[in-house]
């Protein structure tokens, strides 16, 4: 690194940072056992929660220069927040990291894949919904003229870095841009009404998940819920967020909170950990917004996870089941450190008939999934997934729940990299939900 | 202070991958869990045997490099902060647990073990390690032996020292030495092995440990009392102890403390209440049943509000929430916790709460105070602000009259932390100048370099 982008990043820790948060770190080092890179680096303390504190603090206060050790230590974090939720003083790890990012991505130092992938990516076709159809649209083509299977009896996957090809294998069906056009707006309860509920459908999660989506809905149809999806909502702004792309995140948010608004409900149902703690946080995120910060509050007041309101709706008592199996979890780490929603998930999958609950060993750490750190941070992902997949196969589990769109795609990767594809398979909770509703209720 | 010549030395020994000398690096290893402490060390060694130990010190001990062996980095008395630079030795790489010897009940391991999986592998095998330090979950078996870390079951059970019963250690000439082993008598000369406990890496680099292991209790039940005020749950806790019962755990928190908890969790504490004591027991079924019934009559009997019996593992995990967020409770109010243990004979520990209060209200300082009522250790706490150097200057004049008073009553500067850098102005007050001067003599015959964790334990004047 140059040493007037040093600089430049040292000023903009100074202007970004929020010193009293790291100040309320005590460097007690109850966060090292919970970190996923502090183990997988052999206990290396800078890529610890506590020591990347200190570095950002060490950069604030001039101690040290940010230079290549520093970014390292800022890139390689997950960000799963799995810190927060160990921390007895508890320091905002999340927000203290993206501030990080923000100092350092702004003076726009970032490596060649990272770069593609955030410019390509993250500005056009995450910023704009249409964009997002027309791109998941071509991935449906390619998918079903089978120019895919073209492509690899060729090799051309094979020139990928080996994450990025054995991830299109793992990617879900692509609807048709039809389907995704005409998604519908509003649905009715089934049966006594409950609730009357607004659904966040997201970008990807409404594109080329969206079989995901519509089962979310149909459960809170089942559990009673009148639901509205508004106009004119779009990606959360998390990866960008996460990526140190504020500014981005923030007209993301400001277009959701408008969207919502007209909406006039008091439940925003979400169904992708990652988003969710995104959408509570939008209050942090226009703080220094006047016009914006009580409107911001205001709609993350009302973020709730799909899993959490059919618990409030008692929909666990309702009856569910499935063929005899073992299902195990893989906690998302923003439901559960960012939203503090663990127990909920688990309750549901018990109370399926037929289903055998397997806990299995670290759920609740990371897999590696991270938004896009598996792209950009392959090594250091594949080494957290292969140890995942050992805890995994423990359990002898049929099927890997997870509640968020990245983690599912990290499990099934996990499952393919292990063979495993013909005997196990990973499942967003809202499908396995409707399938065991829909067969214990036919 | 490490040239070019002694790196390559280095380098030799450990490898290139185990010597960090980076900035990020230097600056990550200058600090431990003590507010206000700091220093980077020139270099950061990680050796993976005790041959690479005894080669690393005597590269040291002849250039007169310091050395700061450190396990995670969590102590409370700024023990492993590398105040006079040098070399920090790391353990991550000597983290072997090598033996359970079940007809012996030991466990020989390495340095680098994490304390919870120490307990765990006793449990596996239906045994049990008693000393559980807060850090337990991170914390190092080697740092645990050189602070002598104590924990929740010091009354009943002890501290580290109780169970540390042979150490291989590497002396400051680089001399290979092993104490003690799989022996309960043992008289062989000086017993160096309590020697080096608790000796805080002055004395030597700790790279092996033999442990004693007891059997695992059968049962375990938890109360929790609350009383009007400190000085009935003072009564209570000689009551239990003059009835001849032995708790496996009898904690307490002051009213402070339990108002700040309550705020923080939400747990049903009444925030009128001016103590809380939460008591385990453990043992066989029948017995913990008896001595459970009996200390919840004496608790009553001597005027307690409210007692508590847990009836299911769920129902305990409750009970012991209070004392569990306490810390974290206490954290959250301001960004700086000073988390002392000033310690006193059990029967003074009213008293000591009482004094402890005038001299928060005389400085003008948040001091909330919870502890281990069983042996006295307390945990007096001071909410601030490291950045206010006004009050700081408080804190620190506080913090002095409560060493003081908490030794007139008999007690000790520190009870499980160590001394450090922290308390080293502080040792002569319990140790007696004398008393310095022996633990000098034997640290100078052992290190006449001074090259172990120099600047801990004695002032800079006292090291000659």
């Amino acid at each position: 690194m140059q040493t007037r982008e040093r600089k430049k990043i040292q000023q903009n820790f100074v202007a970004k940072m929020d010193y009293d948060e790291l100040m309320n770190c005590t460097r007690c080092g109850f966060c090292l056992p919970s970190c996923p890179t502090y183990k997988e680096t052999n206990q290396d303390e800078k890529h610890s929660p506590r020591g990347r504190i200190a570095i950002m603090k060490g950069v604030v206060d001039g101690l040290i220069e940010p230079d290549d050790e520093v970014k390292r230590s800022i890139d390689l974090c997950l960000g799963c927040r799995a810190c927060e939720t160990a921390c007895p003083s508890g320091v905002n790890f999340g927000q203290l990291l993206e501030q990080a990012r923000h100092a350092i991505y702004e003076v726009n130092n970032q490596s060649a894949t990272e770069k593609v992938a955030r410019t390509q990516v993250l500005n056009r076709f995450f910023m704009d919904q249409k964009e997002m159809v027309s791109a998941v649209n071509l991935l449906g083509i390619y998918q079903r003229t089978g120019i895919g299977k073209f492509a690899h009896s060729f090799g051309l996957m094979s020139m990928l870095p080996d994450t990025m090809a054995t991830m299109e294998k793992v990617l879900p069906k692509a609807p048709t841009k039809r389907q995704m056009q005409n998604r519908p707006r509003y649905y009715e309860p089934i049966g006594k009404k409950t609730k009357k509920v607004a659904f966040f459908g997201g970008c990807l999660m409404d594109t080329l998940f969206l079989k995901t989506n519509e089962s979310t809905t149909k459960l809170l149809q089942y559990a009673g819920c009148e639901i509205v999806v508004p106009e004119g909502q779009g990606c959360c702004g998390a990866l960008h967020g996460h990526s140190g792309e504020v500014d981005q995140s923030k007209v993301l948010a400001k277009r959701n909170i408008e969207a919502f608004e007209k909406a006039g409900v008091d439940y925003i149902i979400t169904n992708a950990g990652g988003c969710g703690a995104f959408l509570v946080d939008y209050g942090h995120l226009l703080r220094d917004e006047p016009e914006w910060k009580a409107r911001a509050e205001a709609f993350s007041a009302k973020i709730q996870d799909i899993t959490s309101i059919l618990v409030d709706l008692d929909f666990h008592k309702q009856k569910l089941s499935l063929p005899r199996q073992i299902v195990t979890y893989q906690d998302s780490c923003h439901l559960r450190n960012g939203q503090k929603v663990s127990e909920q998930p688990r309750q549901l999958l018990r109370a399926i008939e037929g289903v055998e609950f397997v806990e299995m060993v670290g759920a609740d750490s990371c897999c590696g999934s991270a938004g896009i750190y598996n792209l950009v941070e392959s090594d250091m992902s594949m080494q957290i997934l292969d140890k995942k997949m050992t805890h995994v196969k423990a359990t002898d589990a049929k099927t890997i729940v997870t509640t968020n769109p990245g983690c599912l795609l990290q499990m099934k990767l996990g499952i393919e990299r292990e063979g495993l594809s013909d005997k196990m398979d990973g499942v967003h909770i809202v499908d396995l939900l409707v399938e065991a509703y829909e067969r214990a209720n036919r | 202070m490490i040239s070019s010549k002694i790196r390559k030395q280095f380098v030799a020994i450990v490898g290139e991958e185990n010597v960090l000398d980076s900035e990020s690096s230097l600056l990550n290893y200058s600090y431990d869990a003590t507010p206000g402490f700091q220093a980077r060390p020139h270099c950061v060694l990680a050796p993976r045997n005790v041959f690479e130990v005894s080669e690393i010190v005597k590269i040291c001990n002849a250039n007169r490099i310091p050395i700061v062996p450190r396990g995670s980095g969590t102590n409370l008395s700024a023990s492993t902060t590398p105040s006079k630079g040098g070399v920090v030795l790391l353990f991550k790489n000597m983290n072997e647990i090598i033996e359970i010897d079940e007809a012996n009940l030991t466990m020989t391991v390495q340095p680098g073990v994490i304390t919870q999986r120490i307990i765990e592998a006793a449990e596996a095998k239906g045994l049990f390690y008693p000393p559980d330090p807060g850090s337990v979950n991170i914390s190092q078996i080697g740092g645990n032996i050189s602070t002598n870390a104590g924990g929740l079951h010091g009354l009943k059970y002890g501290v580290t020292r109780d169970y540390v019963i042979g150490l291989q250690v590497v002396l400051p000439n680089g001399e290979i030495i092993e104490t003690g082993g799989k022996l309960a008598k043992d008289v062989a000369g000086y017993d160096l092995t309590r020697l080096f406990v608790g000796a805080e890496g002055t004395l030597g680099v700790i790279t092996g440990a033999v442990l004693k292991l007891i059997p695992k209790p059968e049962a375990t039940k938890t109360m929790l009392v609350l009383f009007e005020d400190l000085e009935t749950s003072a009564k209570a806790v000689s009551a239990i102890i003059e009835n001849r019962i032995i708790p496996a755990t009898l904690e307490f928190l002051d009213q402070a403390t339990v108002r700040v908890v309550e705020d923080f969790a939400q747990i049903g504490l009444p925030t009128d209440a001016g103590a809380v004591l939460l008591i385990e027991q453990d043992g066989p079924k029948e017995i913990v049943d008896r001595d459970t019934e009996r200390m919840a009559k004496i608790c009553m009997e001597t005027g307690a509000m409210d007692v508590q019996v847990a009836q299911t593992p769920e129902e305990a995990y409750e009970l012991t929430s209070a004392r569990r967020t306490a810390l974290s409770a206490l954290s959250r109010m301001k960004p700086t916790t000073i988390l002392e243990d000033a310690t006193v004979p059990r029967s003074k520990i009213a008293e000591m709460v009482g004094i402890i209060n005038e001299i928060a209200k005389k400085y003008e300082l948040t001091v909330c105070t919870f502890g281990h009522a069983g042996d006295g250790n307390l945990h007096p706490t001071c909410l601030t602000d490291a950045r206010d150097t006004e009050e700081m200057e408080r804190v620190d004049a506080a913090f002095k009259e409560i060493f003081e008073e908490a030794v007139r009553l008999g007690g000790t500067i520190t009870g499980e932390h160590g001394v450090g850098e922290m308390k080293l102005p502080y040792l002569s007050l319990k140790a007696g100048e004398a008393g310095v001067e022996a633990m000098r003599n034997i640290k100078f015959a052992l290190d006449p370099n001074a090259i172990m964790n120099p600047g801990k334990m004695f002032t800079a004047k006292q090291q000659r």
